[in-house]
């Protein structure tokens, strides 16, 4: 239960709403039961309804609305490129599939160690500083700008690193 | 009051009250403004955009605040650069509104087009086809032709199961939310959702088991395409085969007026079948909803096990006769039997069975007794209700008591009512040992432990009596406070936890508060039972009384015992196991089907379910409401009330047999309250709104079906009893003993001959269950939803056990009709395991 | 312009730090405000500035203060941090470097509205940045500058961050307010507005990060003092957010009334690799295309001036094409965008982005007819007018004008 896992971080969530409107506490609670998994499980939905006071299933169409959300695991790093207009114009799809190139897999796909998803998507306010990407994992987002395919393999390679090392 | 505005839409003059919106405004004055999302039940939303308008509006002077005037004098309307959204903007004075400029047709066009961009082009298989929303609006204001490639449609899954009972197409799905907002809005079941965004939303459901709402049915009523469908009901027949014939629901006491949806086809044998239950329209009783129990479970009607002859024990074995010889041999007996006659009926006829079956019983002096665990009709017959009682009009003002009664199980479509109600402002109070669903809604909740649920309303009567009721004195005193200052107050009671004894005492109880508070003899005021049954109402009425709590003795003593409608040894072995009919009891049975008893009568009399005749029920709001004929009777049986007639000529005596109609005129005729009522009158209709058809240019355009409209009458409301009864005498009634207490409670779909015949609800019945506080399993040693044994009565049983914090400690839920007999609170017994059968 | 008013941390270092940012004055227009001056004279101060919302819409800042319903308590304030315009980057640069400033323009706001609660509703992306602010927060309420009793008036103070997840529609400030209530982020029907219908159905002030972050300097050094910068109507300065074709992408703080020409020539050092200007989106994805004609270069930047070229100034997140880019692709790239982020409430917007998004696709891939691009102007002018929100309207701005000025990338 989500509640008893991280009772301090559930109650400072709750906390930044007023007491009748818990139902405001249903997207910071889903990150952390994100953070937990990698995606939203249907146990984490459940534990999630019954804080917010709401139904399953509108915790699910919360899930399904909000692009950052996951209903299903992916890689443990989640390489989200910016491909959107202005990074683009910065080379940004060339940067992407490249990328994709180097790692063998297409857009969307999981290398086969299940460690990197590779995904396209929508602008990320670092336009200044394409290409660039962004990561998501169990530490949460973390920005990569100015990047070339090397930097973003070195990046990649660390992660390879450190699992091993793990 | 209201502020009347006056504004011109088309052309055409309307006065309406202010905050009126626009196409409620329209339909007024029978213009039709085209709709996908809106739906006058419900909050607008204005997503479609399919009902955008011209609207004008006076220029105003900004020095003088006063309208501008052109050169002839009237006022200058300034119309918007973009059109408006009729379904959300409210009317304001002076307004103009064109809903047929060349701008708006081209607009409405847009947007039909946009939407059938994404819209399969399967009509020809569509269950929708013929009464579809979006078929209509296409054909009056879409494009000819498509410019989307058809090869580049989106193709998504067509047959998704929201749950056991609803389908949905994701492909014909419009996106409109009225589903979506069904269940949120009207109903508070927000079991199904939007997952996604953008063209890729869907419909979802992550609720367990799927879609679970018994509302749910009603969603396939209101999609505005056909996205939605039943289980029941897709693939089953084109809209423009059906017939439809009006009737009332017999599931529960509210009576909801549904249509029979019935086509002659092949599959059948070329019989008529009845194809699809659905809501028809009365603003006063279910509006344009039904329950799914009321939808899907008609089907024991055309259950293969119905009795269809006569039977007649013949050495010990039940068998086939000719309707002479049967009818010839209970007259007899009954005539031999002389006061020595029992008959037991229940709530399940019409009024005219239950009229007859008096007849004929009285007669030869016999004892005609109602097949019942409540009390309380007489009462309701002299503090009910008055005519003119809306739970929709009741809001600010209106004090509404809900007394042991579980609304959401034991009649759905009153929970929705008077949760509405209470959204509008009425002080709700729900008095229960266990919280149940209609609690979320109360102003004040109530919570006595079982048996003391007289006590807790007699201690609400104005002089309060001892507040310290069941360890909530300070809301008891509060809400008695609040219901005895409401200008209006209505209290409904029920069984909940409670056999004929204790519904004895509560509904004394109830009928007491009212009368001191004086909430009675007027519209909405008054007592409403929550009857287990459609007409129960009605039998009280017809002069039908309770057999005494114990029962035995009035069946012992019985020379003859007809039964009709009911299954009292089926119910209840145990009556048999303690009670030994006496051989020379004869016992006759008059049912659809061979039931327990049945198969210990002398003689079983095979009769017509309520589809396939005519009759009349009184609902527990005491409105008398007719239903027809809607599929043709099975061959050699009669309805009820004819088969008593026959066994009254044969003892001769005359009593009216032919059609129910004349009947009824002898009810008018003897029964005080139905004076003057006739079955013509009971066929007349009102003007309803909003408006589904009549009158207006084209049908349907807020909703969809071709069943909604009323046509074949909204009954007729009885009148009190002019002399308000005095308080009545309550008996005190306590629960003696220690241990587990098992109390009896109502859940929708249970196990009973008017339900488990239809399939598709098994799933949700589920299996025999027994409700425990968690601590007391524990102490039991039993665990969640395992198997236990339970001794009741004498008798052993198995069932389920469900592990649930809201019951009572010390107390033990069975529900009803589901397989363990309880016909009120008991000492139990509960051991872990299933029992060993040697 | 020698001194920056919003990206102050450009000229002061570590203005991020509280007590770098005490000594240059910080929070001294929150302490004055609470301190000496009604609510409504700071309200009244604020429309003497003649401050016009940064978030797209340019409304007069003071007067939707001014709207907030009175009679209806609690009031909130909500700081619309969504940012994710294609194109704009400039909040995040405010947050990230110079955070105080920010919050003090949330906290003056909120007690000039009388707000105890104010909420900033971030990106989802913006995680780091939220958490960055939450321990700014909480350095303030520890410094006693956030909290009950501020400065030792009757006035109590809580901020709290709250991120959303990815959806470009909850920059939309009634689709925000839906989506801090735990909702799907699609927008409310309007009216009723936010300052008398807000978030909790309660009188609401929403305001973009840019525009709060004027807000203690026009406390500090008065309304005149900010009418000194910018044009009549549109006062002020304004971080533009520069990106695409274009040599020093970046924000470049301006005042308004700027020309095209100083931000891409003279701040942005032009177009590389010898390309020649041929269009400008001045206001990100949702904006028109202008010809990058000279006298389009030498058109100011203002809320008044942008118009008479064909387009708005919206979020000034300037998207420079250089003559190497087929608009065909600019346009499928675009609604591409609107495609995924239409949240799907409304028909028009809903199937129109996919439709023409579906068109764009087919035309920029060289597979379509002449045919197909009438077609997609034709449902693009469809869609015109008829959206719930502004988000179905803003995506047929680059397919229009597109369409309109340049016409010669779509002969095939
Ligand atoms: C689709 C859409 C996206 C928007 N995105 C943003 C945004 O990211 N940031 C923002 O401040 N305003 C955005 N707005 C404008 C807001 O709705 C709102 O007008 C603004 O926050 C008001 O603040 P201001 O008066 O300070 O500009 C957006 C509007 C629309 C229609
Ligand atoms: S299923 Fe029907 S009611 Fe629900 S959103 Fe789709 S079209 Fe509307
Ligand atoms: S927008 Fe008015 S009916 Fe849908």
């Amino acid at each position: 239960m989500l509640a008893e896992k991280y009772p301090l971080e559930t109650q400072n969530i709750l906390a930044k709403y007023p007491p009748d409107q818990k139902r405001s506490a249903v997207m910071p609670l889903l990150y952390l039961a994100q953070r937990e998994s990698g995606y939203v499980t249907k146990a984490a939905m459940q534990d999630i309804a019954a804080l917010c006071e709401m139904s399953v299933t509108e915790v699910a169409s919360i899930v399904g609305f909000y692009s950052l959300y996951y209903d299903k695991p992916a890689g443990k790093y989640r390489v989200q490129v910016c491909t959107d207009l202005p990074c683009a114009l910065r080379g940004a799809d060339e940067f992407l599939s490249k990328l994709c190139e180097n790692l063998g897999i297409k857009v969307g796909e999981t290398t086969p160690d299940g460690l990197v998803t590779v995904e396209a998507v929508m602008c990320l306010a670092g336009c200044d500083k394409a290409p660039m990407f962004q990561t998501q994992s169990s530490e949460g987002i973390t920005y990569h700008e100015n990047q070339t395919i090397e930097s973003a393999l070195e990046v990649i390679d660390a992660w390879r690193q450190q699992e091993k090392q793990a | 009051m209201t502020k009347l505005v006056s504004l011109t839409i088309d052309g055409k003059q309307v006065t309406v009250p202010e905050g009126t919106l626009f196409v409620d405004a329209a339909k007024r004055v029978g213009i039709d403004i085209p709709v996908f999302c809106y739906h006058p039940k419900m909050e607008p939303v204005g997503m479609c955009r399919m009902c955008l308008v011209d609207v004008g509006r006076p220029m105003i002077d900004r020095a003088t605040g006063q309208p501008v005037m052109d050169e002839n004098g009237a006022p200058k309307i300034q119309f918007g650069a973009k059109l408006d959204t009729a379904c959300t903007t409210p009317v304001s004075e002076g307004m103009v509104v064109i809903g047929a400029s060349d701008k708006v047709k081209a607009a409405r066009k847009d947007i039909v087009e946009f939407i059938l961009t994404s819209h399969p082009l399967d009509c020809p298989v569509c269950d929708k086809g013929g009464e579809c929303p979006l078929q209509n609006l296409t054909m009056a204001y879409g494009p000819g032709e498509t410019r989307f490639l058809y090869d580049d449609k989106l193709h998504l899954a067509k047959q998704v199961p929201l749950g056991e009972l609803i389908y949905l197409d994701r492909e014909r799905c419009i996106q409109c939310g009225r589903c979506v907002r069904f269940q949120d809005e009207i109903v508070d079941d927000p079991v199904i959702g939007f997952f996604n965004r953008g063209r890729s939303l869907e419909i979802v459901t992550h609720s367990d088991p799927g879609f679970d709402s018994v509302f749910s049915g009603n969603t396939t009523d209101i999609c505005p395409v056909g996205a939605l469908t039943t289980a029941d009901f897709r693939f089953g027949a084109r809209p423009w085969e059906l017939k439809s014939t009006s009737s009332i629901c017999s599931q529960c006491p509210v009576g909801c007026n549904i249509t029979f949806n019935v086509r002659r086809e092949a599959a059948s044998g070329g019989k008529t079948v009845i194809k699809r239950v659905m809501p028809r329209q009365n603003e006063t009783v279910n509006e344009i909803w039904i329950c799914d129990k009321g939808r899907f479970g008609y089907h024991y009607t055309e259950s293969d096990d119905r009795l269809t002859t006569p039977l007649i024990r013949k050495n010990g074995e039940l068998t086939p006769a000719s309707w002479d010889e049967a009818l010839g041999l209970v007259a007899s007996r009954f005539s031999a039997a002389g006061e020595g006659l029992l008959t037991l009926g229940s709530g399940r006829l019409s009024n005219e069975d239950l009229f007859n079956l008096r007849q004929l019983t009285e007669g030869v002096k016999g004892k005609a007794a109602l097949y019942t665990h409540m009390a309380g009709g007489d009462l309701t017959a002299q503090v009910g209700v008055a005519p003119g009682t809306d739970f929709g009009e009741m809001g600010k003002g209106t004090a509404i008591l809900v007394a042991a009664s579980d609304l959401y199980e034991e009649a759905p479509i009153w929970f929705l009512r008077i949760k509405q109600a209470a959204e509008r402002g009425a002080t709700l109070i729900v008095a229960n040992a266990r919280p149940t669903k209609l609690e979320a809604y109360a102003s004040h909740v109530i919570r006595y432990r079982y048996g003391a649920e007289a006590e807790t309303i007699a201690a609400m009567t104005v002089d309060r009596g001892p507040t310290t009721v069941a360890g909530h004195p300070s809301s008891v005193a509060d809400a008695s406070k609040a219901f005895a200052e409401a200008e209006n107050a209505v209290i409904l009671f029920g069984s909940d936890g409670l056999g004929l004894e204790g519904s004895q005492a509560l509904s004394a109880a109830c009928a007491n508060l009212l009368v001191a508070t004086r909430h009675v003899g007027r519209a909405n005021n008054g007592l409403v039972g929550v009857w287990s049954r459609a007409n129960d109402q009605g039998a009280w009425d017809m002069g039908l009384r309770p057999l005494t709590v114990d029962r035995r003795p009035e069946l012992q003593s019985a020379k003859a015992i007809y039964v009709v409608a009911a299954d009292p040894f089926g119910d209840d072995p145990g009556l048999l196991a303690t009670f030994n009919l006496q051989p020379a009891t004869f016992l006759v049975v008059q049912d659809l089907f061979l039931t327990e008893t049945a198969r210990r009568a002398d003689v079983v009399l095979p009769a017509q379910a309520f589809t396939e005749r005519e009759g009349a029920y009184t609902s527990g709001e005491r409105r008398v409401q007719r239903f027809y004929p809607a599929a043709p009777a099975r061959p050699d049986t009669w309805p009820d009330f004819a088969i008593t007639a026959q066994i009254a000529q044969k003892m001769g005596s005359i009593l009216e047999g032919r059609v129910p109609a004349a009947v009824f005129t002898q009810i008018a005729a003897t029964v005080a309250a139905y004076a003057g009522l006739s079955y013509r009158k009971l066929a007349e209709t009102n003007d309803q709104w909003p408006s589904v058809g009549s009158g207006v240019r084209r049908k349907g355009l807020y909703f969809s079906g071709t069943a909604y409209e009323n046509k074949q009458g909204v009954g007729i409301h009885l009148p009190l009893s002019p002399t308000p009864l005095p308080p009545v005498n309550m008996q005190s009634f306590h629960l003696q003993g220690e241990g587990l207490l098992a109390v009896p409670v109502t859940c929708l779909y249970d196990r009973g001959q008017t339900v488990y015949p239809s399939a598709l609800l098994h799933q949700r019945i589920g299996e025999v269950w027994v409700a425990l506080h968690p601590a007391d399993a524990e102490r039991l040693g039993v665990v969640a939803n395992s198997r236990v044994s339970l001794t009741l009565g004498g008798a052993e049983f198995d069932a389920t056990a469900r592990l649930d914090e809201s019951v009572p400690q010390g107390v033990a839920l069975i529900p009803r009709s589901m397989g363990i007999p309880i016909n009120g609170p008991e000492a139990v017994e509960i051991r872990a395991g299933e029992r060993v059968v040697l | 312009m020698t001194e920056h008013l919003l990206l102050r941390h450009r000229d002061i270092p570590n203005i991020d730090q509280l007590d770098i940012y005490q000594q240059h004055g910080g929070f001294d227009a929150f302490r004055k405000a609470v301190t000496t001056m009604q609510p409504d004279a700071v309200i009244d101060l604020v429309k003497a500035s003649g401050l016009r919302g940064r978030g797209g819409a340019g409304f007069p800042t003071g007067m939707k203060w001014a709207f907030t319903d009175k009679k209806n308590w609690p009031h909130y304030v909500v700081c619309n941090a969504d940012e994710s315009e294609p194109g704009t980057f400039k909040d995040r640069e405010i947050m990230e470097r110079n955070p105080f400033q920010f919050l003090e323009g949330v906290m003056i706001t909120a007690y000039a509205v009388q707000a105890n609660l104010a909420y900033v509703y971030l990106r989802g992306e913006f995680w780091q940045i939220a958490s960055q602010l939450d321990r700014q927060i909480a350095e303030l309420e520890a410094a006693g500058i956030l909290g009950d009793k501020l400065f030792g008036a009757d006035y109590s103070l809580r901020l709290r961050t709250h991120l959303g997840a990815g959806a470009y529609i909850c920059g939309e400030e009634t689709a925000m307010l839906e989506s801090i209530e735990g909702k799907l982020g699609q927008p409310r029907l309007r009216p009723p507005f936010p300052p008398s219908f807000g978030l909790f159905g309660k009188p609401t002030v929403v305001n973009n990060v840019e525009t709060l972050t004027n807000v203690p300097l026009i406390v500090a050094r008065g309304a005149e003092w900010y009418r000194s910068f910018g044009t009549d109507k549109s006062p002020g300065v304004k971080v533009f957010s520069l990106s695409g074709c274009i040599n020093r992408p970046g924000n470049y703080e301006l005042p308004l009334g700027a020309t095209f020409r100083e931000l891409i020539v003279g701040r942005g050092l032009g177009v590389p690799f010898g390309h020649k200007i041929k269009a400008i989106m001045p206001a990100g994805a949702s904006s028109s295309l202008i010809v990058a004609t000279d006298e389009a270069l030498n058109t100011p930047m203002d809320y008044e001036s942008v118009p008479k070229v064909g387009a708005q100034l919206g979020s000034a997140s300037v998207i420079v094409i250089d003559d190497s880019v087929d608009i065909r692709w600019l346009l499928d790239k675009t609604l591409h965008f609107f495609k995924h982020e239409s949240c799907g409430k409304c028909t028009p917007c809903r199937e129109g982005t996919y439709w023409m998004s579906h068109l764009a696709e087919r035309i920029a891939s060289d597979h379509a007819a002449q045919a197909e691009v009438d077609l997609l102007y034709s449902v693009a002018s469809q869609i015109k007018g008829k959206c719930l929100c502004a988000l179905g309207e803003f995506s047929i701005e680059a397919v229009l004008s597109g369409i309109e000025r340049f016409k010669e990338d779509f002969v095939s």
